[in-house]
């Protein structure tokens, strides 16, 4: 239950600052997409089934507020988050880069999606330019702040983890 | 860790209920999209006060930082700009006797004060959904007035218009979106065309104008507006600048560049248009609400009916080039 409530809270803050338009946050006019950082750290930490549902819950947030379908988001964030969680197999309390390249990679796949069933279907061809414009630079930004994001939500998940072992 | 392992569940029969869940939600969501504007609304309403909350903290650290960064730029730019107040002094003298000219000729060039009897009500632009689009939310709705497919004006330039709207929160859908198409005119010559944003030309501070008849007597620093046979724009709002004319490979119509008048790079506060484009009706009101409302997911959705109209008729006063590039777009 506390688990639940704090995973809440994690969306709930990570969405707030992500779509917040003070841009001396972002650079170049680009924002590190936070939320998929959540997705997927979130989902190396606990698993396919945690990354399934922090997934689906965080795209179906994006989606209420700002999609125009219900739904598409919440389907790529919910499968990254998926298949993230195979990688909970090999998961190690300090390990800080694989994450971060899960991130990476997470955010380019995202990228993706969102040019395919956006842009592409309506006849916008050159992949390259937005690839230049906005999927690379997010990714590398996405890259930088999920350096000291997954620290802080690494800290947060050990010290959950430390309070549910004493209690048992 | 007992109750845990109880309660276990196969991930993957979890992913193929999401999966179906979300197929579910895009099937409902496209069929019946206008239904679940409560969902939205309430939703929102949530964030907005949150999205508010963390604009004026950044805001102000931002402020404070600039603050100290600045100091000694402004002790030298303090001593300059005093200077130049004794040059623009007199200079003001001179413009404002201009001013007195410019007034009395604009009484004159009616379509040009049009806009500005409209009522307007201000609002703060506070959060933004991510890079793909130039769509943000504003901290107005339905409770201070405002409605769906109302102008939004910046300085004395559109800006965009609302697609949607909610109690305490508007989404804007601004000209340069990549979805963004409006149906605009030349003001010198009355000339139709459309302005389309473009994401490619965005970094430039540029849109796109397409569909310009090939006899279009322009040239470039023309002014674009807002046409008076565009469905939800209000005729004769300030679009922007045309330049780089070109013909088209088809040789039937030109395509030019446009550079908006608003800056949407710094945009906080917007101004509204609290009236309406008078809508079309084939009905009394009461059908049409319902009939109207019904495409109404997207501005692309509604206007996309609307380009058809537009460019017959922009055939009906042109010549008949126009109607196959007005098919051509679509």
């Amino acid at each position: 239950m506390k688990r639940f409530l704090i995973y809440l809270s994690e969306i709930l803050i990570l969405f707030v600052i992500q779509t917040s338009t003070f841009h001396y946050f972002g650079l170049a006019d680009i924002m590190p997409n936070l939320l998929l950082i959540l997705v997927v750290s979130s989902a190396y930490m606990r698993g396919r089934l945690t990354g399934l549902g922090i997934g689906f819950f965080t795209g179906l947030l994006m989606d209420i507020v700002y999609g125009e379908l219900i739904g598409l988001y919440a389907f790529i964030y919910m499968i990254i988050g998926y298949f993230t969680g195979y990688a909970n197999k090999i998961y190690s309390d300090d390990d800080y880069t694989l994450p971060i390249v899960f991130a990476a990679v997470g955010d380019f796949v995202f990228g993706l999606y969102n040019y395919i069933f956006d842009f592409l279907l309506r006849g916008r061809l050159n992949l390259l330019f937005y690839f230049r414009r906005i999927i690379l630079p997010e990714m590398i930004y996405t890259i930088a702040v999920s350096i000291f994001l997954y620290k802080l939500l690494h800290m947060i998940n050990h010290h959950l983890e430390r309070k549910i072992n004493e209690e048992e | 860790m007992r109750r845990r392992t109880k309660f276990h569940i196969n991930p993957k029969h979890v992913l193929i209920a999401g999966v179906i869940l979300c197929v579910g939600f895009l099937g409902i969501s496209f069929r019946f999209g206008e239904q679940l504007a409560p969902v939205r609304s309430a939703v929102g309403a949530v964030f907005t006060p949150m999205q508010k909350g963390i604009n004026i903290v950044g805001t102000f650290l931002s402020d404070k930082l600039d603050n100290f960064r600045d100091i000694n730029d402004l002790l030298d730019e303090n001593k300059d700009l005093k200077d130049q107040i004794n040059v623009l002094t007199y200079e003001n003298k001179m413009l404002l006797q201009d001013k007195y000219e410019l007034d009395r000729l604009r009484d004159l060039y009616v379509l040009d004060q049009k806009y500005q009897d409209y009522p307007k009500v201000a609002a703060r632009v506070i959060a933004k959904p991510g890079n793909w689009y130039s769509v943000f939310t504003i901290d107005k709705g339905t409770k201070d007035g405002l409605a769906k497919d109302m102008n939004v004006l910046a300085g004395n330039g559109l800006v965009g218009i609302i697609t949607e709207c909610y109690y305490n929160y508007s989404i804007v859908r601004s000209i340069v979106d990549d979805k963004s198409y409006v149906s605009a005119m030349f003001l010198k010559t009355a000339d139709t065309c459309f302005v389309q944003g473009d994401l490619q030309l965005m970094d430039q501070g540029k849109i796109r104008v397409i569909s310009i008849s090939k006899d279009a007597e322009i040239e470039d620093g023309h002014e674009v507006v807002t046409s008076n046979i565009s469905p939800n724009f209000l005729e004769g709002i300030l679009i922007g600048y045309v330049s780089d004319i070109e013909l088209d490979a088809s040789n039937m119509t030109k395509t030019a560049y446009l550079t908006p008048a608003v800056d949407f790079e710094h945009l906080e506060e917007v101004l509204i248009i609290t009236e309406l484009k008078e809508p079309q009706m084939k009905e009394p009101p009461k059908e049409s609400d319902s009939g109207a409302e019904t495409p109404n997911t997207e501005t692309p959705a509604t206007e996309t009916p609307a380009t058809e109209t537009d460019s017959g008729a922009a055939a009906d006063a042109e010549s008949g080039t126009d109607t196959e590039t007005g098919t051509n777009i679509e």
